[in-house]
């Protein structure tokens, strides 16, 4: 056994309103840099929907994720070692920046400088890559948002596998949810073992996944073989980025960006115990729908005296066994089992889990036209068909799905059945298995969700992080920068073409007259 | 002239050697950020993949041609029983082949550059420069073999190769010696040779020196720490 520890994050997609704050705040964070206009390590999809880059479920086409071979070996489904060589000079597997959408901007000093006409002077778009006009806007970073595309599109979502999806079109049938999405910081990261230069990593002590943008040298195979699409080109430092976890706060024992946004309260960070040394076995399971079943078993109980000794002699700090006890994410994902991995058929091991929505049944359940299971509304007559759920969560396994929904329904039967007729209702909690304490729990962390339960963030030590404590290496340091240390260089103009990465090619707003 | 014809062909190679080599090693210790391949694939990639492929393949096979068939001394031909005719047939055979496959990729990769609106606004003033140097030089190259086929005797061939092994052994005033005899186009080809390899480190070209066969080896998952 190898006790490894990292910072897991949940979303509970049964309370997201689809406001992309997290997008935003993450936006104006990391990636409102030239050359990553078009980059959102966070964004939040309407689904059904085909989504940010187009189709990007769609491993048929882009080949991302692992493949597992007839011997039980794992390779990354865009071909092995010496086919991902071949493929430098041209990937055949990348996505163009129209498959993601060109970026733009307005011509906003038009506004003010437009001459006296008969119409109201507009600001048109101009491409933001090449600076050119463009006549019209194709795609965009949340084109479907609110279902807002022909169904017949919309429905090429890979989820819609195995569902008679043609009713879906229909008005009075439709339904939506939304989907925010971030790096998975998967436990077997396919962009990891798809780097010609070894210069994205894992790190150990909270398993957060980085690109080393020294070591970088573009070779993009890493936006190919990432099955979730959440490792961005940089078109004008031709280095690949990432979702960081907001690694610099993580460590500071804060939220990440998103997480601390989200009005909605939706996430959830906690560290989770794993055996490292099982990772390999369970990301190979034969079948794609034991995935799920194999990933839940590498977590360790961090109750269990011998994990934490365990745990102990691998260097985990004291802080973050105590730490995995409180963890929401070991709650809602190993205890209550309401939680699960995006598309664990993808074999990465995803380690952003996500709580399914409800959807709408209760006014159609009292007027008789759904079953009513006891006091619990019948999970088959949901809005959302329970075959496309478990399309995204369990590799289509319908089982888990319908528990965790059940669990979900069955938690508000009791509350409402405690605060409304002032009853206990055990039997409502033992038909899906729930003690009491555990559905106290539940409520606690899924209705009332304070800041305290929903992040449970140890501090990193870095005594812990380094093999020796280097002190002295991180004094005078200088922090975030854009490759070559503290030192910029005065002149404007680098020897080795290095550009400025504070300096951006807007349009500007007004120019004034020179003097 | 036998000054300047020195200064070019006994010297230069040293200057663009220096640089080359120290030049790289520079950028790569001081500005590591700025060592990357800058593909522009994903800016527009309609016909990229035949461009990129056909102009890799050629150019490295026309590299290693010209790597084995300079610098291989002849008295190690000789003993392998490869006379200087064949080999030079050889060479105009195998060159011809790779470096109409590169400019067919070339082209394609100049116009590209050129003309598409977003990669040209992403282009550098050295990503431009380099890539017409090359596209010169594989001219300059190609134009050499209707010379060569005047000479199928090999002895041009013979002399250029002393050139190239005086220049790797330190004798510049012999190379320059031998130099004098070259025509003007293989002149121009050496020289503009030699400006390409001055100018490699301050171009995207530093990543040939990062292929990536260490990925061969290593394993899958890469874990480190802080």
């Amino acid at each position: 056994m190898k006790v490894r520890a990292q910072i897991g994050m949940v979303l509970n997609l049964d309370k997201c309103i689809g406001c992309h704050t997290c997008s935003v705040t993450c936006k104006n964070v990391w990636t409102s840099r030239e050359g990553m206009e078009y980059a959102w390590f966070n964004n939040v999809e309407t689904k059904p929907g085909i989504g940010y880059p187009k189709d990007w479920e769609n491993q048929k086409r882009w080949n991302g994720g692992w493949v597992r071979k007839s011997s039980g070996k794992l390779e990354p489904k865009i071909g092995g070692k010496w086919r991902v060589l071949a493929n430098l000079f041209a990937n055949p597997d990348l996505p163009d920046i129209g498959d993601y959408y060109e970026p733009w901007d307005y011509d906003y000093a038009h506004l003010q400088n437009a001459p006296e006409s008969k119409t109201m002077p507009v600001a048109r778009p101009r491409s933001v890559i090449s600076g050119q006009r463009m006549e019209k806007i194709e795609w965009g970073p949340n084109w479907e948002e609110i279902l807002g595309s022909e169904f017949a599109k919309r429905s090429q979502d890979y989820n819609f596998e195995n569902v008679q999806k043609d009713i879906y079109g229909e008005f009075e049938n439709t339904f939506m949810m939304y989907l925010p999405r971030l790096c998975e910081h998967c436990l077997n990261p396919a962009c990891v073992g798809s780097c010609p230069s070894g210069a994205i990593y894992k790190r150990e002590e909270d398993g957060i996944v980085l690109i080393d943008q020294d070591k970088c040298r573009g070779w993009r195979m890493c936006v190919s073989a990432c099955p979730y699409k959440k490792i961005y080109y940089n078109w004008n430092t031709g280095k690949s980025e990432k979702c960081i976890f907001c690694y610099p706060r993580i460590e500071a024992g804060q939220p990440t960006v998103c997480s601390e946004t989200c009005v909605g309260r939706i996430r959830y960070l906690g560290v989770l115990l794993y055996d490292a040394d099982r990772i390999e076995q369970a990301a190979a399971t034969r079948d794609e729908k034991d995935l799920y079943q194999a990933q839940l078993d590498i977590f360790l109980d961090p109750f269990d005296p011998q994990v934490q000794e365990e745990a102990r002699k691998a260097g985990i700090p004291e802080a973050w066994i105590s730490a995995a006890q409180q963890s929401p994410v070991y709650k809602m994902a190993i205890d209550w089992k309401i939680a699960f991995p995006l598309h664990p058929e993808y074999r990465t091991l995803p380690m952003v889990w996500y709580v399914p929505a409800l959807s709408p049944i209760q006014a159609k359940a009292a007027s008789g036209e759904l079953g009513l299971n006891g006091i619990i509304p019948d999970v088959d007559s949901l809005r959302i068909p329970l075959r496309y759920l478990a399309n995204l969560l369990t590799a289509g396994d319908e089982k888990p799905v319908a528990q965790a929904l059940k669990r979900m329904l069955a938690m508000r039967a009791y509350m409402r059945a405690k605060t409304v007729d002032g009853e206990i209702r055990e039997d409502v909690l033992d038909a899906v298995g729930l003690r009491l304490d555990q559905v106290e729990s539940m409520y606690r962390y899924l209705a009332i969700a304070n800041y305290e339960d929903r992040f449970v963030i140890p501090t990193s030590h870095r005594e812990y992080a380094s093999a020796t404590y280097d002190a002295f290496g991180e004094r005078g340091g200088c922090g975030f920068s854009f490759g070559n240390g503290c030192s910029g260089g005065t002149n404007p103009t680098n020897l080795f073409g290095g550009k400025k990465q504070t300096t951006r090619k807007a349009i500007p707003i007004r120019v004034e007259p020179q003097k | 002239m036998s000054h300047l014809n020195d200064l070019l062909f006994g010297v230069y190679p040293y200057v663009a050697g220096t640089v080359f080599l120290l030049g790289s090693l520079l950028r790569f210790e001081r500005d590591q950020y700025t060592w990357k391949a800058h593909s522009s694939q994903m800016l527009s990639s309609a016909g990229f993949r035949r461009a990129s492929n056909f102009f890799h393949i050629g150019i490295i096979g026309i590299f290693l041609g010209h790597f084995v068939g300079l610098l291989t001394p002849p008295a190690v031909w000789h003993a392998l029983g490869v006379s200087p005719s064949f080999k030079q047939g050889i060479a105009i055979v195998a060159g011809g082949a790779l470096g109409t496959l590169c400019f067919i990729g070339l082209t394609a990769l100049v116009r590209r550059r050129l003309y598409d609106p977003r990669v040209r606004a992403n282009s550098s003033r050295m990503d431009i420069v380099i890539l017409l140097a090359i596209y010169l030089q594989l001219i300059l190259g190609l134009l050499t073999i209707p010379v060569s086929l005047f000479h199928l005797d090999g002895g041009n061939m013979l002399a250029l190769m002393a050139w190239a092994q005086n220049i790797v052994t330190f004798d510049g005033p012999a190379a320059a010696q031998i130099a004098a005899g070259f025509g003007w186009l293989f002149k121009l080809h050496l020289l503009l040779g030699m400006t390409i390899f001055l100018l490699f480190p301050f171009s995207r070209l530093v990543h040939i020196w990062s292929v990536p066969i260490g990925y061969i080896k290593r394993p899958y998952q890469v874990v480190r720490q802080r």
